[in-house]
């Protein structure tokens, strides 16, 4: 009897909530690290990066005026899910990273556990960067740190889970909402990641996930005038084109994440400019008086 | 009747400042001329008046440069290596010396500015030296500041930055640069505005009563190409501006693509909402302070009053009764509550945007007010009827004028003042307290007065959210524009 014929999933955008074709039609051969067709990808164009700011701005409001509380156990629950998806991402990682299952597991390891590290910064963050001010006169004085709005982030080249993990919870645990482009020759384990999403409990359009060509996508996502921050480490290495990214970026000065020389190293401990790059100080002053 | 309740002119005598009849450059402990021409030099002048109070050279790249290689070789040598606590006590000495020269400070900075005695006397100046003395303190417990090392060890200085500021808040805007920077362990070239060098050079001849090691601070007068060079120049590494958005973001592209860090403090056009429950006599003196104080020159200002509809009336009538007893003129007459505009080209700004009010449909109203022959005046004004795509809505005037919208619900509120691409400041007032914090919290505005406005202090971080700007300049935050946090991996 012949062997059965599996059914293959398409890999698709993540916009809003939905899994959505690129409007423009156009796909891409994703391949493994042995050069073996995998799967087709959506190629995103600027259309759907523009339907993706529209999505992460309506998402905004209702997921920065959750408590902090909430974020966190948002967060942890995609930590849970993405536990209990270990076979599907250790492939995913193996097909696309060409890593040993060990070395799978170990990548897969690090990003849930950097899950649950920025998880718990939800209810944190504010009580470390925030602070009272003992002003000169009879007022009450707080800072504390809001969320810029809507971040674009070109996520990590080399590093398909573990490093878009570093690159998306930062900037949402805080309240912001975000447009990813994936890396563009490894999506397919971004791709199974926007499935988690969809199946947690992270509201649609908090993170929205594009597959396709940074240097082709990210030119409008830059030059957004609704995108207020924009993370540029998935171009690392690419001078020329964070030079040109950054300067579209000063349009509505977005806030800036330049893009370093090379990838970091993402097993690195994480530094709060993480989170502190992409949140706003917010001063209340009010007079004390009887 | 027949009592005569007006003021006698209280004059506060000038003769406390020595000017000089030209200023150069303050490079490396030392005024020397710049290379540019005699002719290249510019002169300053009094804007009550339009006398000429000196001349000041103009900073070239070259200028520029050589006070870029003092500064370098100040951090390298001296002040990098320099004990935190021994950083801190130059910066208390140059406090105690603003405080000891303060008067003669203010009547510079009235002088040169054009802005009212009893605000350079009672706010500018004592907020200068309370800058410094706050970030004096913090020199020496860096490490205790929320950005050690992962280690615990101190943060590190970036080193060289490069500091440009306007000509609003003179030598405030000095001290929210210089000190930070300095209690950081960076050293500085600071690019004074070109109407008003005059208290930066002060300031300068301070650091030398200070004894503060030569290249520590550099002092570069001139205009948009000084800045320019200076933003450009490759061995600095950290920009700090204030001044208007478009130059904001021309030096955001200047530096992209490079290791400079920068902060920018822009532009705004502030919300001062009012609710139906607030208390009317202060939200008056709120909304007046808010617009009227410094001319109006002032990137926070209240310049949209959203006030609720069911009030609106009774609000705008006591506000105009308030607005017709505030007195223009002479700025160092100690009953001056509004000064002169700071120079020709922002009258003709403040000017052309008034007239564009008016020929868009709105009403505009001043007192009878007086205004002098000489100098540059603009009388308090505020338009009503004004609607949110109206460009005096829109546009930061920058001048003393208010424009007026209502609205019915809080949430109307809240959008309204949200509608700018602006974010560095917001008003609310209210008796609420929960409305209070409901509101406050909705506002996307760096910084937010509730029941007060235009309120300053060291240690409260300011800065804006938007095209408003990024970083922040004052408090612990502060510190963050002029160190190393970066620790630890991505």
């Amino acid at each position: 009897m012949a062997a059965r014929i599996d059914v293959r999933k398409t890999y698709k955008l993540y916009i809003g909530g939905a899994f959505p074709r690129s409007e423009s039609g156009y796909s891409y051969i994703v391949n493994d690290a042995k050069g073996r067709f995998v799967a087709n990808a959506a190629l995103a164009s600027r259309k759907d990066a523009r339907d993706a700011v529209v999505a992460a701005r309506k998402a905004f409001g209702s997921w920065s005026g959750r408590t902090a509380y909430n974020r966190a156990q948002v967060l942890y629950r995609v930590a849970e899910i993405m536990e209990d998806r270990r076979p599907q991402f250790v492939q995913a990682l193996q097909q696309s990273e060409g890593l040993t299952a060990a070395r799978a597991n170990a990548a897969l390891d690090a990003a849930i556990d950097r899950l649950v590290w920025y998880a718990g910064w939800a209810d944190k963050l504010t009580q470390v960067v925030g602070n009272a001010n003992p002003v000169a006169g009879p007022f009450f004085n707080l800072s504390t740190p809001e969320p810029t709005g809507v971040v674009a982030v070109l996520a990590p080249q080399e590093s398909s889970l573990l490093g878009l993990v570093s690159v998306v919870a930062p900037a949402i645990v805080t309240g912001n909402t975000v447009v990813v482009v994936s890396s563009f020759d490894r999506p397919l384990p971004a791709v199974t990641f926007a499935e988690v999403l969809a199946t947690s409990d992270v509201p649609g359009g908090v993170v929205n996930l594009l597959t396709g060509s940074a240097a082709t996508i990210a030119p409008w996502l830059a030059a957004h005038m609704d995108v207020n921050a924009i993370d540029l480490v998935g171009v690392a290495g690419e001078q020329e084109l964070a030079t040109e990214l950054e300067v579209a970026a000063a349009d509505n000065l977005k806030r800036v994440r330049r893009a370093p020389g090379a990838e970091p190293d993402w097993t690195a401990s994480p530094s709060l400019d993480t989170m502190t790059d992409f949140v706003e100080i917010k001063t209340v002053w009010h007079p004390m008086g009887v | 009747m027949g009592i005569d309740l007006t003021y006698a002119p209280a004059p506060e005598s000038r003769s406390i400042v020595d000017l000089k009849a030209s200023y150069g450059l303050f490079i490396d402990g030392e005024f020397v001329d710049g290379h540019g021409s005699d002719s290249s030099a510019f002169k300053t002048i009094n804007p009550a008046t339009e006398e000429v109070l000196a001349e000041v050279a103009e900073a070239d790249a070259a200028d520029v440069d050589a006070a870029v290689k003092a500064a370098r070789r100040a951090y390298q040598r001296v002040w990098s290596r320099m004990p935190g606590s021994e950083r801190a006590k130059y910066l208390y000495r140059i406090a105690r010396i603003i405080q000891e020269r303060g008067r003669e400070l203010a009547v510079l900075e009235s002088l040169d500015n054009g802005k009212p005695i009893k605000e350079s006397r009672d706010v500018d100046i004592p907020v200068v030296a309370a800058h410094f003395f706050y970030y004096a303190g913090w020199a020496d417990k860096l490490e205790f500041s929320g950005y050690a090392g992962s280690d615990g060890s101190a943060p590190r200085p970036l080193g060289v930055a490069g500091q440009i500021i306007p000509w609003n808040f003179p030598l405030l805007m000095l001290a929210w640069k210089i000190a930070p920077a300095l209690a950081c362990g960076n050293t500085v070239v600071l690019k004074p505005a070109e109407t008003t060098p005059l208290t930066a050079l002060l300031f300068a001849e301070i650091c030398q009563q200070a004894d503060l090691p030569p290249g520590v601070v550099n002092i570069v007068t001139g205009a948009g190409e000084t800045g320019q060079a200076l933003v450009a120049h490759p061995d600095i590494d950290k920009v700090a501006f204030t001044g208007s958005t478009a130059v904001g973001k021309a030096i955001a592209r200047s530096i992209a693509g490079t290791d400079k860090k920068a902060t920018l403090e822009l532009g705004g056009k502030a919300a001062n909402i009012v609710f139906d429950d607030a208390p009317l006599d202060q939200a008056v003196e709120g909304i007046v302070n808010g617009i009227f104080f410094n001319q109006g020159h002032v990137c926070c200002a209240g310049s949209r009053l959203l006030v609720q509809e069911s009030i609106a009336d009774d609000l705008l009538e006591r506000l105009k009764r308030r607005m017709s007893t505030l007195r223009l003129g002479d700025p160092l007459d100690k009953n001056t509550d509004i000064g002169a505009i700071n120079s020709a080209e922002q009258l003709a700004r403040i000017r052309e945007l008034s007239e564009i009010g008016e020929s868009e449909g709105a009403e505009r109203w001043s007192p009878s007010c007086e205004l002098p022959a000489q100098g540059f005046w603009f009388p308090p004004t505020l338009f009503t009827g004004v609607t949110q795509a109206h460009r005096i809505a829109r546009e930061e005037v920058f001048g003393p004028v208010l424009s007026v919208l209502t609205f019915r619900t809080p949430s109307e509120a809240i959008e309204k003042a949200n509608n700018t691409p602006y974010g560095l400041s917001a008003g609310v007032w209210t008796e609420k307290g929960s409305r209070i914090l409901h509101v406050a919290g909705a506002l996307k505005a760096g910084v937010v007065w509730a029941n007060t406005f235009n309120k300053f202090d060291p240690t409260s971080p300011f800065g804006g959210f938007k095209e408003s700007g990024y970083g922040r300049e004052g408090g612990r935050q502060g510190l963050a524009a002029y160190l190393k946090t970066e620790q630890g991996g991505r």
